[in-house]
């Protein structure tokens, strides 16, 4: 008996979410701070992969996190598992400029992109995690009247999507920053489209935060897992084969943006994307100078600081397929070019760090959040280079979408064969240039 | 990057434009054309490895060039003129 109960107790300390999880509060923080923070424990539980799982969700990045969070909180799902490469977060999570905004034009876009800036408002209660979601604004500023004019219809869509926005005049942005280039005989600055509601978040807790909750929930995470091909059933998806041994599971979903075409290949499909390359840049730390997030509309130039002072920017995709992750000279120059033209104070800070990250870039600009060809695979891709901000709508979509086979309201137009069927979302209107979207 | 024209030789990245995979055009007459079409325009491999592309040398001889490139490394393996 007394063994049974001893048995009984480890097991309930070893899966019971409630007895593990040690909530964050100021008074868990100041008794951990007092006793020489000796007592912290793993945040989520490195597991071992099981043989089966109801969803096995590929990709340990924002967006497979997120997926395997929802699928537990919001669906009661719990017999899942997010399969990571590497280890979670060690791809495009941790490369992105953390800019998080919903002010997109198309009717498919900008109400999913708004609902994810309402999770991220929610995040950090939701998670019990410091996300550092800091919502200084987001500020694209104009060159032209013709450029008014696009701005302003860009507020009205986000407005009627209920988002806000504000078109500000020239003085209002000189308020702002008062050190950027307005008199530049080429680009003179007209005013600004300002969403306060936008602004930054820490990418890397994004990431630690999802773990934690879908841990804590019972969602397996198995890190250092590569997929290394599909077992099917006919047109079925009924496992996954993997590093670390065969994993069947009752659905598949890919999260693995950026190398969406490589995993899809293994089951011979061909997506409607290319893999490109977007570098960013940090700076040494200054005081304080950029107040928001600010994005040059006359060439491709965004920059924000960081809280710890650097300045992080970044500007356009290098423009040829590559999966090399790491980045060449002219789109460095392109970038600076770009900075220097805006805000010429910026001239004499150093560069400490530039990479490169994977980009899906789907052919319109848009993701695809939908099912395959094939039953029981789902697919979450397309993300081009807007991935971090839509990583809490584009978890919460994908898990109703694995949880109940239809499609979220706000991301129903993420169609895998939408590019077949004419129904097309392109922001940009370049057509089928990834390298330009 | 560097890219071998087999006209000027050797020049920087950024004389050159990127116009993308080398995917041959549909037949239009073909009974199955829209299909082809949609797969020649919207799908691609996107392999990580080899790569066959088209790039048009816009600020050197303005040739249109098949270049053959590993998409893990940029290492050009091989650069012709496409229309040869």
């Amino acid at each position: 008996m007394l063994v049974r109960t001893y048995q009984y107790m480890l097991r309930l300390t070893s899966w019971s979410p409630v007895l593990r999880l040690m909530r964050y509060s100021f008074l868990t923080l100041g008794r951990a701070a007092l006793r020489g923070h000796r007592d912290w424990q793993p945040a989520w539980r490195d597991a071992e992969p099981r043989p089966s799982y109801d969803i096995v969700v590929v990709g340990g990045g924002g967006h497979g996190l997120a997926t395997a969070y929802y699928l537990a909180k919001k669906h009661g799902l719990r017999n899942v598992a997010v399969l990571e490469k590497g280890w979670i977060g060690s791809g495009n999570a941790g490369r992105n400029t953390t800019i998080i905004r919903s002010n997109y034009l198309l009717p498919g876009n900008e109400p999913f992109y708004e609902w994810s800036m309402k999770l991220w408002e929610g995040l950090e209660q939701e998670l019990n995690y410091n996300a550092m979601v800091s919502q200084r604004g987001v500020l694209n500023v104009f060159h032209s009247d013709a450029q008014r004019d696009a701005f302003a219809r860009r507020g009205n869509a986000m407005r009627l999507a209920g988002a806000d926005a504000e078109l500000i005049d020239t003085d209002a942005v000189r308020r702002i920053l008062p050190f950027a280039d307005f008199d530049n005989a080429r680009f003179p600055i007209k005013g600004g489209l300002l969403q306060r509601r936008g602004g930054t978040a820490r990418h890397d807790a994004v990431v630690w935060g999802y773990a934690r909750g879908a841990s804590d929930l019972g969602v397996d995470i198995v890190q250092n897992c590569e997929v290394t091909g599909f077992l099917r059933e006919g047109d079925r998806v009924i496992a996954v084969e993997t590093t670390r041994g065969t994993i069947h599971a009752g659905k598949v979903g890919l999260a693995v943006a950026g190398s969406s075409s490589r995993v899809a290949k293994l089951l011979g499909l061909r997506l409607p994307i290319e893999s490109h390359l977007i570098q960013a840049f940090v700076s040494e730390a200054v005081k304080p100078l950029i107040p928001c997030v600010v994005t040059f509309g006359a060439g491709h130039f965004y920059i924000s600081q960081s809280d710890k002072g650097g300045l992080v920017f970044g500007g356009d995709i290098d423009g040829y397929n590559s999966y090399a992750q790491r980045g060449n000279l002219p789109v460095v120059e392109d970038v600076c070019e770009g900075g220097m033209a805006l805000m010429p104070i910026i001239g004499r800070v150093r560069i400490l760090r530039n990479w490169a990250g994977l980009l899906d870039m789907s052919m319109d600009g848009s993701p695809i959040i939908d099912r395959t060809p094939l039953d029981g695979l789902y697919l979450n891709s397309g993300w081009c280079y807007g991935g971090f901000k839509a990583t809490p709508a584009s978890g919460w979509c994908f898990a109703h979408l694995l949880a109940r086979d239809e499609h979220h309201e706000v991301a129903s137009d993420y169609r895998l064969d939408r590019f077949e069927t004419g129904h097309l979302i392109d922001e940009k209107g370049q057509g089928a240039q990834p390298n330009l979207h | 990057m560097r890219i071998r024209c087999p006209y000027c030789g050797e020049r920087d990245l950024s004389e050159y434009i990127y116009h993308g995979d080398m995917a041959a055009r549909p037949d239009p007459a073909a009974p199955d054309a829209q299909r082809r079409f949609y797969e020649a325009v919207y799908l691609r491999d996107n392999p990580a490895g080899p790569h066959e592309e088209l790039w048009y040398h816009a600020n050197g001889c303005r040739g249109w060039l098949r270049v053959r490139r590993d998409t893990r490394t940029h290492e050009i393996l091989d650069t012709a003129f496409a229309g040869s």
